[in-house]
């Protein structure tokens, strides 16, 4: 990424408007209150609670092509007692939705593996919504190393 | 684009066991943020839907952004009664799927 002192200010200033317009193109980084923003929707209005969500990232990623990432929450999986989806957000990346799983009676447990990409140092979240509606998450940051978006 | 997917489901299992499956599809996974040789960018083109089905009844499904690496790897729970067959479907951005079967054995 070339970029001089200039356009790095004058980045930091744009960036919030251009994530907010959906226009993040190349160099825009989406930012943690376009992650809370998320968060309250998926909650509605408020944010989610700290806890029954575990959320598993190495502390330091050498490659942020690949990050191994890992969540689950304690759930019986049956009757009122289930999590529909659990949707993983990085804040520091271009785009910051990273995947949503989505769960049912016959997935026995809520948990998931994966390999996600981070372009640079960052919290990733993990938010849980339960069948009744209420909203649980996890928070954990991430070192990059080497950041994962080619730029 | 993308190669033939591997999974790994167990052979047999226990009646009500969670059972753990592991899927890798071979998939570039353009995530829409590189650019070129000439400074023009690449448009996205990933997986950005993977289901699991067993006996067509769902268990698992994952949608997908830019930000899930090359040959998305998935890791993921499912709870078996009785014998049968899982199906896992992958799609892409220009709308090309990718499925392999798989079979358990309960009892």
């Amino acid at each position: 990424m070339n970029m001089n002192r200039r356009d790095a200010l004058a980045l930091g200033a744009g960036a919030a408007a251009f994530a907010l317009t959906g226009l993040a193109g190349g160099q825009a980084f989406a930012s943690a209150e376009d992650v809370d923003k998320k968060l309250m929707e998926i909650a509605g209005g408020s944010m989610p609670e700290m806890g029954k969500v575990m959320l598993a990232t190495p502390e330091i990623a050498e490659n942020g092509n690949t990050v191994p990432v890992s969540v689950s929450v304690e759930s019986a999986m049956a009757g009122g007692d289930m999590v529909e989806s659990i949707t993983l957000y990085a804040d520091g990346n271009p785009n910051p939705e990273v995947v949503t799983f989505h769960f049912t009676a016959l997935s026995g447990a809520a948990q998931a593996n994966t390999r996600m990409r981070l372009a640079k140092t960052q919290n990733v979240v993990a938010v849980a919504k339960m069948a009744d509606g209420s909203t649980y998450m996890d928070k954990k940051q991430v070192k990059v190393t080497i950041g994962g978006c080619g730029g | 684009m993308a190669s033939k997917p591997r999974v790994k489901v167990p052979k047999k299992a226990a009646p009500g066991e969670v059972i753990t499956i592991k899927t890798l599809i071979n998939h570039k996974m353009e995530s829409g943020q590189r650019k070129d040789g000439d400074g023009n960018l690449i448009p996205r083109m990933i997986i950005n839907k993977f289901t699991a089905e067993f006996n067509g009844q769902p268990v698992f499904s994952a949608d997908m952004h830019g930000a899930i690496s090359a040959n998305p790897y998935m890791e993921f729970t499912a709870k078996v009664e009785q014998s049968g067959t899982f199906k896992f479907t992958w799609v892409d951005d220009e709308g090309s799927v990718y499925t392999t079967e798989s079979e358990i054995t309960v009892g």
